[in-house]
């Protein structure tokens, strides 16, 4: 008993001291039947008395006893005929073994915690040294950047070095050559002059040795004149100071012709300067309404205004050509040329933008050499026409053929023409000796009209005469004086056959003055052609012209008077 | 003897004038017929006209002697012997009645006067490429002097030998004096050794100095324009320099690059067609008529389209004087134009617009350039390169002529007429007049022995 109540102690202090690990044993085992309240605490043991009532002891005894041969103890109780007899020694191994198996277990858990905090602090050492080891990388590696930086500078400045040597090299080598050339050319210049020396001190000896001085001499005919014919003057301080003076003389014409060909040189280019400002001025004033910004059509009418004054005063000052005004020139021209470079360079910008823009609506290159071609072929085409045309024009010129063939075809454009203007020449002709004769009839006419009125009033005269002397009441006398009259009408009838001629002659007198000349002197007496051709025309041509002469006498008067 | 014939024309143009060993013999230009001739007492060395084509002087220098001869009064002769003294070089003054004789060593200058009886002695003159140099209206003479280790520069007046200035110029060794064409400006430049122009104005005031850079090898050719508005230097490093006569700062540089683009320039390229020699089944006589022709090589010129690389001689530099850089320069008479030749390309000419101030033409001929003359009326260019053909270049274009002489002429040098009318083609031992007519052109071969 003793030894039981000492074990029972053992055990409950065991029990007491690791409650905790049975909880967490219970927690591990799987046939865990009963459920019993579970706590953290390892302080606590759980009560015994909650698995095991004094109903369930069979049950527990059974589950007990199950567990206890899964472990490979012997059984806690065995069948015996009063019913399930706890073996008290068997329960005694169990619980001593379970003992030894917990103290195993609890040694396990504190080794594998000890393990634990071992590899924890292992690991703690190892982050620790990790990141210690990260940074000493990190700083080697930015050591390394640098060294190799460094290397490649100093590399760089080896190639410079380098370079420089070279130079250097070459210099020094160029700089011996010089020295060598320049020793060179002293040497032979010393040669030189050393043989010279020698000649020298030969002539010398050879002056001392001869002792004979040749003289020298000098032979000539006769003087010559001078080349400009006038007398060699004495040489005088006058002709000294003439000498000076003609040569400041030259010297001063020269200075006067550069100073005049400078000035015209300003001139001209001031002239440019003022064209050319004034272009740009107007190139840049029109821009104002298209531009953008006011600011900018302010400064350009601020500066068009300078302009102007500036553009009257330098005018002005042209004549003076004082160095203001050729600043004031230089300085407008800057700001007119830098005004006009922004200008430009906007231009420039737009001109690209629209560009980019319209490069859609561009003719497409296809396109254009297309149309390129075609007018190509085109001018081709028209080449050819030409030449052809050219050629036949040729051909024409050069073709053999005979006078008549060949003064046809030159005037071949115009025979049409002239064959017609021949024709119009003909009946203009014509008509024109129609018109003559008519004339020449027409004067006759009027001049034997003249006649016959004569004759008539002569008659007349004559008749009345003879009626106012023969004034009775005699009816015979009346007829006889009728038929006078009748046979003085008839005699004047004939009478106007008769002299047909002189008529005629004077008509055609005077047709010829009132045809030829507008201011006729009087009649003339015709020309023997002249008669000749009336006596052939008139015997012609006399029935119509008598028509016409009593239809058209009042023309003939007009032309008879015009005639006059 | 390097000549054994020399040749001039008189400036008055109608005579020439030829000699020969010791004989002066004076010829019509037209019909070259003999006019007179002179016998002198040594070989000629040296022949000029003077001014007024009425006198020529025959200068022999190993006998110190100079002769001169009127083409008025045959009759008439003048003799000059220099004595122990020695004769270097003789010339004629402009007014063609005074003969300046330099002494040997260059002790002094002698001014013999053809009117009086007076003599002049210059001391001291430098001998240098161009000590001495006539304004062109003749009135004034510019004599380079170096006293002392110093140069100094000596302004007289023609008429009468008058000193007029003495200054000293600001030359380490001077090495000539060139009067503007206006007789206003004198230029004076330094040795190769160093690049420095200096300009003095008449009265011997200093205007300008100009100096391009230091240590290389400086100036080796100048030239002034006509209307000395622009003065030419031509430097060893193969550059042009202009210089404007207002502000005597330079204007534009011209460079001879060895290739050339981007410029608007023409390149001509003198291109040679070799005739080809036919089989061997040619008979004698066409033999002897190809003789001939092989020897005329028949040259046309082709236009060349950029970039264009042009032939450079590279010069030895271990000798003094080395063939490079801008030797010769020549202004046209209407002053558009200038036409230079760099001595490490020799056988190009380069032709610049002076209004544009940029390449126009480059010529590239076959061989060296040997000689180029502007047409003193009208920009027209002549150059020969020592063989038979002659070369004119005009603005309109550029043209080969070949000289018909039987084989073997090689033109050396070229010489234009006074009026623009002829030529002169100098060779060994002929001479050739080339009449330029217009529209047509007529030579005529002269065979001078």
């Amino acid at each position: 008993m003793g030894v039981f109540m000492h074990l029972c102690r053992t055990t409950n202090q065991i029990l007491s001291k690791s409650g905790y690990r049975m909880s967490s044993l219970r927690q591990y085992s799987q046939s865990s039947v009963l459920p019993l309240p579970m706590t953290r605490n390892p302080y606590t043991m759980p009560t015994i008395s909650a698995f095991c009532t004094e109903d369930n002891v069979s049950e527990c005894i059974s589950y007990i006893n199950r567990e206890v041969s899964s472990l490979g103890f012997p059984l806690l109780c065995t069948e015996s005929n009063n019913g399930p007899e706890l073996n008290l020694v068997a329960v005694l191994n169990n619980v001593y073994n379970l003992l030894q198996l917990h103290r195993r277990c609890l040694q396990t858990v504190e080794d594998i915690e000890v393990e634990q905090v071992k590899s924890n602090s292992n690991m703690d050492y190892l982050q620790l040294s990790n990141t210690r080891l990260k940074d000493q990388l990190e700083l080697s590696k930015r050591e390394n950047t640098g060294l190799l930086e460094r290397e490649r500078q100093l590399q760089l400045k080896v190639k410079s070095l380098h370079n420089c040597l070279k130079n250097e090299k070459e210099e020094v080598q160029k700089l011996q050559s010089i020295i060598a050339s320049r020793a060179t050319q002293y040497n032979h210049d010393m040669k030189r002059k050393e043989r010279e020396f020698g000649k020298l001190k030969e002539r010398l000896n050879q002056l001392l040795i001869d002792k004979k001085d040749k003289k020298q001499t000098f032979e000539v005919l006769n003087y010559v004149g001078r080349s400009d014919g006038k007398r060699s003057l004495w040489k005088t301080g006058k002709t000294e100071a003439r000498h000076e003076g003609e040569m400041y003389k030259t010297l001063l014409n020269d200075y006067d012709s550069r100073h005049k060909d400078l000035l015209m040189e300003n001139a001209e280019l001031k002239k440019v300067l003022q064209q050319m400002k004034r272009d740009m001025v107007t190139i840049l004033s029109p821009r104002k309404p298209s531009q953008s910004g006011e600011k900018h059509d302010d400064s350009l009418e601020q500066t068009s205004s300078e302009e102007d004054e500036v553009c009257d005063s330098s005018r002005e000052s042209l004549e003076l050509s004082c160095e203001h005004a050729r600043e004031q020139l230089t300085n407008s021209i800057r700001q007119q040329w830098r005004r006009l470079k922004s200008h430009v360079e906007r231009l420039d910008s737009q001109a690209s933008l629209v560009g980019e823009r319209a490069n859609m609506n561009a003719i497409p290159k296809e396109v254009h050499e297309e149309e390129m071609d075609r007018l190509k072929l085109e001018i081709q085409q028209y080449k050819d026409f030409i030449h052809t045309q050219q050629q036949l024009l040729q051909q024409q010129l050069n073709s053999p053929c005979d006078d008549e063939t060949a003064s046809l075809l030159n005037d071949c454009y115009m025979q049409e023409e002239k064959e017609r203007l021949k024709e119009d020449w003909k009946s203009f002709e014509e008509k024109r000796k129609n018109f003559e004769a008519e004339r020449r009839n027409f004067t006759e006419a009027a001049i034997r009209l003249s006649h016959e009125r004569k004759a008539f009033e002569e008659d007349r005269a004559t008749w009345l005469k003879h009626q106012f002397l023969n004034l009775t009441p005699f009816g015979d006398q009346m007829k006889p004086q009728m038929s006078k009259s009748q046979s003085a009408l008839s005699g004047w009838a004939e009478s106007e056959v008769r002299p047909m001629s002189t008529p005629a002659k004077l008509n055609k007198s005077l047709s010829h003055t009132a045809f030829s000349t507008s201011r006729a002197s009087p009649a003339k007496t015709p020309s023997t052609a002249d008669l000749y051709r009336t006596h052939r025309l008139i015997p012609e041509k006399r029935y119509p012209t008598h028509d016409l002469d009593i239809h058209n006498r009042s023309k003939l008067q007009s032309i008879h008077i015009h005639g006059r | 003897m390097p000549f054994s014939e020399e040749w001039l024309l008189s400036g008055h143009s109608t005579i020439k004038a030829t000699c020969v060993q010791y004989r002066l013999v004076v010829r019509d230009v037209n019909t070259l017929q003999i006019l007179h001739l002179y016998t002198c007492l040594d070989q000629i060395v040296h022949m000029e006209w003077s001014s007024d084509s009425l006198f020529i002087l025959c200068a022999m220098y190993k006998r110190g002697l100079v002769q001169v001869w009127s083409l008025e009064q045959p009759d008439w002769y003048c003799k000059i012997d220099e004595g122990s003294i020695g004769l270097v070089s003789s010339r004629w003054s402009p007014d063609g009645r005074h003969i300046l004789n330099t002494t040997e060593f260059h002790l002094r200058v002698t001014v013999w006067s053809l009117c009086t009886k007076a003599v002049s002695y210059i001391k001291y003159p430098k001998a240098c490429q161009k000590g001495i140099d006539f304004s062109r209206d003749g009135c004034y003479m510019a004599l380079a002097e170096r006293r002392d280790c110093r140069d100094y520069v000596s302004v007289f007046v023609c008429d009468d030998w008058h000193l007029l200035r003495h200054f000293e110029t600001e030359t380490q060794d001077l090495a000539g004096v060139e009067w503007s064409p206006n007789g206003c400006v004198l230029a004076v430049w330094d040795s190769c050794l160093e690049y420095k122009v200096l300009l003095y104005s008449l009265d011997g005031r200093l205007l300008s100095t100009f100096s391009a850079y230091e240590w290389s090898l400086g100036i080796k050719s100048l030239a002034w324009s006509p209307s000395s508005q622009f003065l030419a230097i031509g430097s060893y490093d193969g550059k042009v320099r202009i210089l404007n006569h207002i502000t005597w700062k330079k204007v534009t540089e011209f460079d001879h690059p060895a290739s050339i683009n981007n410029t608007k320039a023409v390149v001509y390229k003198e291109v040679e067609r070799k005739p080809v020699v036919g089989s061997a089944d040619l008979s004698i006589q066409q033999h002897i008529t190809m003789g001939s022709t092989l020897f005329n090589t028949q040259s046309k010129y082709e236009i060349c389209p950029l970039p264009v690389q042009v032939p450079v001689v590279k010069p030895d530099l271990d000798r003094a004087n080395p063939k490079v850089g801008v030797s010769s320069m020549a202004f046209s008479s209407d002053n558009r134009y200038l036409a230079t030749k760099n001595d490490n390309m020799a056988c190009v000419v380069w032709v610049w617009d002076m209004q544009r101030l940029g390449l126009l033409a480059v010529l590239e001929q076959t061989s060296a350039v040997r000689c180029f003359q502007w047409d003193p009326r009208r920009p027209r260019l002549a150059l020969c390169t020592g063989n038979a053909k002659l070369y004119l270049w005009s603005p309109a274009g550029c043209v080969s002529v070949q000289v018909p002489a039987e084989g073997g002429f090689q033109v050396q040098s070229v010489t234009w007429h006074c009026s623009g009318d002829s030529l002169i083609l100098l060779g060994k031992e002929q001479l050739c007049l080339c009449y330029m007519e217009v529209g047509e052109e007529e030579e005529e071969d002269d065979d001078v022995k």
